[in-house]
């Protein structure tokens, strides 16, 4: 090959790029996130449920957020609708964290293991663990 | 018809996986086993093109005078786009790959009230490289999918891309720059005559194919939301050879992974080696060394050569009856 030492080195370099994700996981167990829903409130609930389904909280939770924020501070509106036709205060911190007072077992858990960091920690209070 | 050839294959493509993953339920077909192969023809597919590439001699440096070459003393040399050592070429090569340079000289040239006029023409330059630039971003924001203990770097890339912290999911301005750029990219192939008609299916089903992984992506963070937590599940389980399917990710989910997967194992066949094709330009990687060092004609084999003193041998007695002079009697 011509050139070939200064080939072979980028080459190397491109496979080892291409291998690194495998090398950093390499014997690494996958740790499945499992959000802990044992908190005193909803423990008494008789029904268990959040604000909506499961799967729509799943996927869509911090949609809901977004609309929620949009819908009390934009428009000065604070009632939910659920779709099985429950009123709910809209609110992040008297609403949601109510019930899932765990942020760290809860929330936490599944954001770690996305590498999620949402800011609104950063002016809504977190609850108060161990609670 | 090139453009025609590209949209119907790219939304065939598209309609396979609703086939495939909604029809026929293969959920580890388009989760595991096609990204595994579309990985290792990547792979193996870009080694072997630039081990092929190595192996053609490159003849002769060719000076591409983009600049004044090294010259008398008095006479000032362009050091970068005319450089005539290594280091001269390692900033060539910089500007090149990082910056774009040679695009960034394009010019066009137009008929203005009848007359010919140059200019200089910054748009493909713009935005092939915003292009270029966040599909890398992106590309590293995706490594968040496949390092467990996510390393700070690829943090670091996601918190300047949502710097503006629009909306929940943050907005990514990456999102926004790609799309616009490639946009461009294609409509130029379309709106402008003259690159019409030199485009072919070649050049607009890369193009495609790419705005609707970017579209996929887009739908997927923004509207139609998926399970980011089984997504990245099957992600992990790829990266440590245990593949899960998981059923509960939307089929937007299988849309975008096919689409990357066929982008990775088209890339070996296709211009798109134009990522390793750009460090091994000859006219970008080569000193322009010419008048200073020998260069030897790299596949220089022993040829058989007939001296004149061996054609006399021959030819003496007969040159000589035809009075032809010779060197020995
Ligand atoms: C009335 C109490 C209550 C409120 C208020 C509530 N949740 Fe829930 N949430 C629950 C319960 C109970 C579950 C478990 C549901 C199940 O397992 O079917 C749950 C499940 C979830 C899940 C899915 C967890 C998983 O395991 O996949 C998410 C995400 C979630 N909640 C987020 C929120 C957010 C965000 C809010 C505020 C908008 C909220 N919840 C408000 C009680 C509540
Ligand atoms: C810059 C500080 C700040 C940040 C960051 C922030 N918020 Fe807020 N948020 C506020 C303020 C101030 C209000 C108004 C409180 C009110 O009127 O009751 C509010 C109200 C809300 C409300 C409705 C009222 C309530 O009691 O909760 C929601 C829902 C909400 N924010 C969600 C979010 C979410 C989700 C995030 C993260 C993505 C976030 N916020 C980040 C300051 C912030
Ligand atoms: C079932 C796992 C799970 C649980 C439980 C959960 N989240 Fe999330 N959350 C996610 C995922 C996944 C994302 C989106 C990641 C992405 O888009 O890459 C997310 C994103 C968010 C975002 C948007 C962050 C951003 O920067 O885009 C907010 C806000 C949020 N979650 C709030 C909450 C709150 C508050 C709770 C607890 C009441 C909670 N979540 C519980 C999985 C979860």
């Amino acid at each position: 090959m011509y050139n070939g030492g200064k080939i072979f080195i980028g080459l190397i370099i491109f496979v080892g790029l291409l291998i690194l994700p495998f090398y950093l996981s390499m014997g690494k167990a996958i740790a499945k996130p499992d959000p802990k829903v044992d908190t005193p409130v909803i423990k008494q609930m008789a029904v268990k449920q959040c604000v909506e389904s499961k799967d729509f909280m799943k996927t869509a939770h911090m949609q809901m957020l977004n609309d929620w924020r949009d819908s009390v501070v934009r428009e000065g509106n604070r009632l939910y609708t659920a779709a099985d036709g429950k009123s709910y205060d809209m609110s992040l911190q008297n609403t949601c964290m109510k019930c899932h007072s765990n942020k760290k077992q809860f929330c936490d858990e599944c954001h770690n293991f996305v590498a999620v960091k949402p800011y609104c920690w950063d002016c809504h209070l977190m609850p108060k663990e161990g609670a | 018809m090139g453009l025609g050839l590209s949209l119907t294959a790219v939304i065939a493509l598209i309609l396979l996986v609703f086939a495939g993953v909604k029809g026929a339920n293969l959920h580890l077909l388009f989760g595991a086993v096609i990204p595994y192969a579309a990985f290792i023809i990547f792979t193996i597919g870009v080694i072997y093109r630039v081990v092929k590439w190595g192996r053609s001699p490159v003849p002769f440096r060719i000076p591409t005078t983009g600049g004044q070459e090294n010259s008398f003393p008095w006479i000032k040399q362009n050091k970068f786009d005319n450089p005539s050592t290594t280091s001269g070429v390692i900033v060539r090569m910089l500007l090149e790959v990082f910056a774009f340079r040679s695009l960034f000289r394009l010019t066009k040239s137009e008929l203005k009230d009848g007359k010919l006029v140059h200019g200089s023409d910054k748009w493909l330059w713009l935005a092939g490289l915003a292009f270029h630039w966040c599909f890398l971003i992106i590309l590293i924001r995706h490594l968040r999918f496949f390092t467990q203990n996510v390393p700070f770097v690829i943090q670091l890339f996601e918190a300047l891309d949502a710097f503006f912290q629009v909306g929940v999911p943050l907005l990514y301005l990456t999102d926004i720059f790609l799309v616009g750029a490639v946009t461009y990219l294609f409509l130029r192939r379309v709106v402008f005559p003259q690159v019409k008609y030199i485009s072919l299916a070649a050049d607009y089903f890369p193009l495609l194919l790419i705005l609707s992984i970017a579209v996929t992506g887009i739908l997927m963070r923004y509207f139609i939301r998926v399970d980011i937590v089984g997504v990245k599940q099957l992600t992990m389980g790829l990266v440590t050879f245990s593949p899960v399917a998981s059923e509960s990710i939307g089929v937007i989910f299988y849309i975008h992974v096919f689409l990357v997967s066929v982008l990775f194992a088209y890339f070996p066949f296709s211009k798109l080696m134009h990522m390793g094709g750009v460090l091994l330009s000859p006219t970008r990687n080569l000193a322009n060394n010419n008048r200073m060092v020998r260069h030897i004609n790299p596949w220089d084999y022993p040829v058989h050569v007939h001296t004149y003193e061996e054609y006399e041998n021959d030819f003496r007695e007969k040159m000589k009856k035809a009075g032809i002079p010779v060197e020995k009697e």
